[in-house]
């Protein structure tokens, strides 16, 4: 480990954003419901659907902007 | 059930296909398949893309497409925890993964074992998280089995005794004769081809079965209301839902533990291969969120009350269901494709858990205890021969002791493999912990977990009383907590005690 984390492509901050999808799962309660319903398909269901996507998401932004020379 | 012919030559046809590329893979980047790194790794060679299959097709398995949406039928929105086990294990994959294959391929590791034998100097605790992975992965194996026989029985074959169990037989022994012969270049080839047909099957179903039905919003009416959301659980309990997220968590801790994992990871080409799939991997997750819904549109197509399932939901409750689901929605051609998938969905990992408990039979025991001065040759025909005895234990387990005993063991299985978390991921930043007091950490929780699990019958939950609350818990986090603690109050006194410590091989530019 050479230098500090900004050097090598970025700032360690950046890994914060693995945070959200933890907090977003762990807290049943507030998605625990069926409404609002959409295209039919209960709350519960497209929630946790939908942040399957944003965690896909978040995770290739810190890949991008953490992303080092050595591949 | 009468048999299926159409589906039954689309299925056979498909078989014959990946048992040739299961040979011809023999040649796909070339090496020497005389060392156990070639044979059990594939030299690690392989890119982002490749990765992206060959873990896709090891870790969403073909019990996993047969098990999620049968606990869906079975039991609701429970089944459904496979979703947010399925988020929370990539970024915990991306945070740590990539240091573990960068130390790995510095010091030549090819099991995780091999990394906390260098890491620690302990061959005691390496034995240990071998062990460990050994025990976790058998029964994992022989449940990729009832993936191949609840097709084989959905397409009508049968036969009375150990004539009925043939197909399966068949398919096994080539299964073991491809894994001897071209070793991990075998399932990363056969994946791609079972990922092709999964997603082809899964997108038709979840499209066209909705249409059939009505629409979405017809499919989930017809769900009974206690299947729809969750229980919330006991009226004393401290957190609602702990159940939930403790099963999710403790699933996604546990499932990169496992050698099976370990040995995909371990054969991508690079660092970056181990990053990028973090991000890529989810598609798996958004697929098997789909699969978990045809446990629903197979209640809402009531295959629980059609009369001609009855046999057949009788030798396979609930997962009968997913097979059933298709029969009943789709042509018989595209029926042999989808039971095809899953069959081949139950080959590529099957494969690749027995070359990983191989690596670790051949190179943390063998190689460690029994034979210190064997040839790199002598070592991976060792590997080859253990992988083979593991699938044949694995077949006379399905064929000859009830199913309920693997499901057991594969539950217990889960619990075990986290116990090397503190050795094995804590290692990779701090060896702040005794090596002494991780083996007794270890040790502490498998004897915890295997004692809970017993004691309730083998179910995977465990009350904790606090403070005159229950906070209902899986017990494989319950007992990784008592693991740590253990090793946390240990550490100390013994290095108070002035217990010798191992040498520690690797050095921190390894980590990359």
């Amino acid at each position: 480990m050479k230098g500090n984390g900004a050097s090598q492509g970025g700032s360690r901050l950046w890994y914060l954003l693995l945070l959200p999808p933890y907090l977003a799962v762990l807290w049943v309660s507030s998605y625990n419901k069926a409404e609002p319903e959409w295209a039919g398909i209960p709350f519960f269901y497209w929630y946790q659907l939908l942040w399957i996507l944003i965690g896909s998401v978040l995770t290739a932004i810190v890949y991008f902007a953490t992303k080092r020379h050595d591949g | 059930m009468p048999i299926d012919w159409t589906a039954l030559v689309v299925f056979v046809l498909l078989f014959v296909l990946v048992t040739v590329l299961g040979f011809v893979a023999v040649h796909w980047r070339r090496g020497d398949l005389d060392l156990l790194h070639e044979w059990g790794l594939a030299g690690g060679r392989f890119g982002t893309v490749v990765t992206w299959f060959l873990l896709g097709g090891d870790l969403y398995t073909a019990y996993t497409f047969v098990a999620v949406p049968a606990l869906m039928f079975g039991a609701g929105a429970i089944g459904f925890f496979a979703v947010p086990y399925t988020i929370m294990i990539y970024p915990f994959v991306f945070m740590v993964f990539p240091r573990l294959w960068s130390v790995a391929r510095q010091n030549g590791y090819i099991t995780a074992s091999d990394f906390v034998r260098g890491r620690y100097g302990s061959r005691w605790l390496a034995l240990a998280v071998a062990i460990t992975g050994i025990l976790a992965t058998m029964p994992y194996i022989a449940l990729q089995l009832v993936g191949i026989q609840v097709v084989i029985a959905a397409l009508g074959i049968e036969g009375a005794g150990w004539l009925g169990d043939l197909p399966l037989i068949i398919a096994f022994v080539i299964l073991a004769a491809f894994t001897y012969t071209s070793g991990l270049r075998a399932p990363a080839a056969i994946a791609i081809v079972k990922d092709t047909l999964i997603w082809i099957a899964v997108i038709a179903a979840v499209v066209a079965i909705p249409i059939q039905l009505g629409g979405y919003g017809k499919i989930f009416a017809a769900i009974p209301q206690a299947k729809l959301l969750l229980a919330p659980g006991p009226a004393n309990a401290l957190l609602p839902y702990s159940a939930y997220f403790t099963l999710a968590l403790g699933s996604a801790l546990a499932l990169f533990l496992y050698p099976h994992a370990m040995t995909g990871v371990l054969s991508a080409s690079s660092r970056g291969a181990i990053s990028r799939n973090a991000a890529l991997l989810p598609a798996y997750s958004f697929l098997l969120a789909l699969i978990a819904l045809l446990g629903f549109m197979a209640l809402a197509v009531g295959v629980d009350k059609a009369p001609q399932f009855a046999d057949f939901a009788k030798a396979y409750p609930r997962n009968f269901a997913v097979p059933a689901l298709f029969i009943s929605v789709f042509p018989s051609w595209f029926v042999g494709v989808a039971f095809a998938a899953i069959a081949i969905g139950a080959l590529v990992p099957a494969a690749i858990m027995s070359i990983a408990a191989a690596n670790l039979w051949t190179r943390n025991i063998y190689r460690e205890f029994i034979n210190p001065t064997c040839t790199p040759a002598e070592e991976a025909k060792m590997a080859k021969v253990v992988s083979l005895v593991v699938k044949f234990g694995a077949l006379v387990f399905i064929v000859a002791i009830p199913l309920q005993y693997a499901i057991n063991l594969q539950l217990l299985g889960g619990m075990w493999i986290i116990q090397t978390l503190p050795a094995v991921i804590i290692g990779l930043y701090t060896r702040w912990f005794h090596e002494r007091a991780l083996l007794l950490g270890w040790l502490v929780g498998i004897a915890a977990a295997t004692g809970l699990a017993a004691m309730q019958g083998f179910t995977p939950m465990t009350a904790v009383p606090i403070a005159g609350y229950v906070l209902p818990s899986y017990t494989a986090l319950v007992t990784l907590v008592l693991n740590f603690a253990v090793a946390i109050v240990l550490t100390p006194i013994f290095n108070a005690a002035g217990a010798a410590r191992g040498l520690d091989e690797t050095s921190l530019e390894h980590y990359g």
